[in-house]
């Protein structure tokens, strides 16, 4: 049963939330939709619960037309960024509600309230109200409440964004675990997500959305390799992808007085106005290298990023370890410049290390 | 510091208390009072200061005939009266609120706060003049004088106060609650019976107690638009009075009808405290 959109497009006030979107959602799959905030996630995925109607466009699923199904039958399941329960009910009845609402016998709802209960980890935890609940918590039985209803079509929007650190850390490896077997075979997954490393943990096809557009398709590997424009590239690193202007000629690629000889993949790109994409990890510390300006440093998690000045440009190295520097400190530092991808002035990829186009 | 936070806190309770309690217990006393006990100077402590009795009080039950006003039935009207308008008030009232505020209307430059307004606006507009249009209107479809007439015109005076505070309530119940139910398998009826209702019981409450009192202490409309068939109790209050003020029935017949709204609050106040939104979104 597959879930086919067809140039899906969705205006509010003058602006486009979804510009014919289309897609091919095939049953047992996961997919992630990664965009930044406002580029349009939401809206497609309350496209397609059918709490919104689409301008224009077409969803067929099962090969009947989606839109002419009420959202009450449409069987999709979905968990919202904020934690949507029920607040007049608790634990065990929030997740009961939609096995209640198809009537179905006692004795069954209890069983699989139970079971939901289980692989969410909140077993015990069936009386409390829901105010009584972290917010991890509260999002865990929206998620079993998604789940205990076996849906065809289950939607979780940015679910683990309103979390703090090391409960999102977890959840998130927790979804991974019930992605991979907890899920029927029929189910087709929709996961939005701003965070990049989300969507290479999740390990799925990736939508890239931005500004209502679809700008990429492909699996998560293929995007993080290949990414298809500057745009991409932008949205699927976290920090963005290094974008520096840069010429290449005589095989040596020339920015701000520094000389990086060409890899093999960029050699033959001559154009004027390329651009050259590189990682925020590809860049490294080293004394041999070329001085920078520290503008900005700052400490997240173990990590440190730097964000580097030279002349007209700007970069962002991300070191793995706790670094202290300070503004105006001068850093040298080491472009592994094979990893280089190249943009067209139009913002289309060139070419990439991973074999992408040119290579 | 704390101490005297302490001090000024309980003083200002205890003031506040005989501020509001006061006038009840002076009330009450006087109407166990005579005329003789009214007129002849201050009097505050029965037994002691004067010799209570019943007369105030049996003025109120006695018939016209033995020189009585007879508010039993009266009472029994305007309780009937108030509760039914009132109930029907909320249920139209939540209805059209929740519409409001989930749906949108557009008829020309009339939209949803424009409609949300016109329905405030009735009760802005003052009551004498819409006397005379509402007199008209019940006399042409014969209500006038029956407590069917006046439970139609409580309810347009009613369903405004109920609409206004519901509006604003389900503004802030997160529209998300309702998608969920219909995610989960509700139409948008039993999405607004089954989750958006009984969430929204604080908002319901106040409403109630709102369309409440102002039925019950209504005295212009009841006063106008009946005469002798049907009496309501704000109106017979009135007829006490007489050349010699009697301030004993007239207490009296003040804390008769006052009491039923004091047992309102007291139970509304139970379920104020009680319900809250948090935990829908955190």
């Amino acid at each position: 049963m597959d879930l086919v959109a067809n140039n899906l497009s969705y205006k509010l006030d003058n602006q486009y939330h979804l510009n014919k979107v289309s897609f091919n959602f095939k049953e047992g799959n996961l997919y992630t939709i990664l965009g930044r905030t406002l580029s349009g996630k939401t809206t497609l995925l309350k496209t397609i619960a059918g709490l919104l109607t689409p301008d224009s466009g077409e969803i067929e699923f099962d090969g009947k037309n989606f839109l002419k199904v009420p959202v009450w039958e449409r069987n999709v399941a979905m968990v919202y960024q904020q934690f949507i329960n029920y607040p007049h009910l608790n634990v065990f009845e929030n997740i009961a509600f939609p096995l209640k609402q198809r009537k179905i016998d006692q004795n069954v709802i209890n069983e699989k309230v139970m079971d939901a209960l289980k692989s969410v980890g909140l077993v015990g935890y069936e009386k409390r109200k829901i105010q009584e609940l972290s917010g991890g918590q509260q999002q865990r039985v929206s998620l079993a409440r998604s789940l205990v209803k076996n849906a065809k079509i289950l939607l979780l929007d940015e679910p683990l964004v309103n979390l703090d650190y090391k409960l999102r850390e977890q959840l998130r490896e927790e979804f991974k675990n019930l992605f991979s077997k907890g899920l029927a075979d029929e189910t087709i997954l929709i996961y939005s997500t701003t965070d990049p490393r989300e969507t290479m943990e999740l390990n799925g096809e990736v939508i890239v959305l931005d500004e209502g557009k679809v700008l990429q398709v492909g699996p998560a590997k293929e995007i993080f390799e290949n990414p298809n424009s500057l745009k991409v590239a932008e949205i699927s690193n976290d920090p963005p992808m290094n974008i520096i202007e840069a010429k290449i000629s005589d095989n040596n690629i020339k920015f701000e007085g520094i000389n990086l000889e060409a890899p093999q993949h960029l050699s033959k790109l001559t154009e004027d106005g390329l651009k050259i994409g590189l990682r925020s990890s590809d860049i490294e510390l080293n004394e041999t290298g070329h001085e920078f300006e520290v503008e900005l440093a700052e400490i997240s998690g173990s990590e440190t990023l730097l964000h580097l000045k030279r002349g007209d440009t700007k970069i962002i190295v991300s070191i793995e370890e706790v670094l202290n520097f300070k503004i105006h400190d001068k850093v040298k530092i080491n472009f592994k410049i094979d990893r280089a991808y190249a943009f067209h002035v139009d913002g289309k990829l060139a070419s990439s290390p991973f074999g992408g186009l040119n290579g | 510091m704390n101490k005297l936070y302490i001090f000024l806190k309980y003083f200002f309770i205890v003031v506040w208390t005989v501020f509001v309690v006061a006038p009840f217990l002076w009330a009450l006393t006087t109407s166990f009072k005579d005329f003789q006990s009214v007129n002849g100077g201050v009097t505050y402590i029965p037994w002691v200061d004067f010799e209570p009795n019943l007369e105030g009080w049996k003025v109120l039950v006695k018939s016209p005939a033995k020189g009585g006003v007879d508010i039993i039935e009266p009472y029994f009207n305007s309780m009937f009266v108030t509760c039914t308008a009132s109930l029907i008030s909320i249920i139209l009232g939540t209805l059209s609120a929740y519409a409001l505020s989930r749906y949108t209307f557009k008829a020309g430059f009339v939209k949803n706060n424009d409609i949300t307004f016109f329905f405030i606006s009735q009760r802005i507009m003052p009551p004498i003049v819409l006397s005379i249009p509402f007199f008209l209107f019940l006399s042409s479809i014969n209500l006038l004088d029956s407590l069917t007439g006046l439970i139609v015109v409580y309810i347009v005076l009613l369903m405004p106060i109920a609409v206004w505070i519901m509006v604003d309530f389900f503004n802030k119940v997160p529209r998300e609650i309702d998608e969920t139910a219909l995610i989960d398998g509700c139409n948008p009826y039993q999405a607004f019976l089954k989750v958006v209702l009984p969430n929204s019981i604080p908002g319901l409450i106040v409403a109630g107690m709102f369309c409440i009192i102002f039925g019950w202490i209504d005295f212009f409309f009841a006063f106008i638009l009946t005469f002798t068939e049907v009496q309501l109790l704000p109106v017979k209050i009135v007829a006490l009075n007489s050349s010699v003020t009697p301030w004993w029935s007239l207490s009296a017949s003040a804390l008769v009808s006052v009491a039923p709204l004091i047992i309102v609050a007291f139970i509304v106040e139970r379920y104020l405290s009680k319900g809250n939104l948090s935990g829908a979104i955190k």
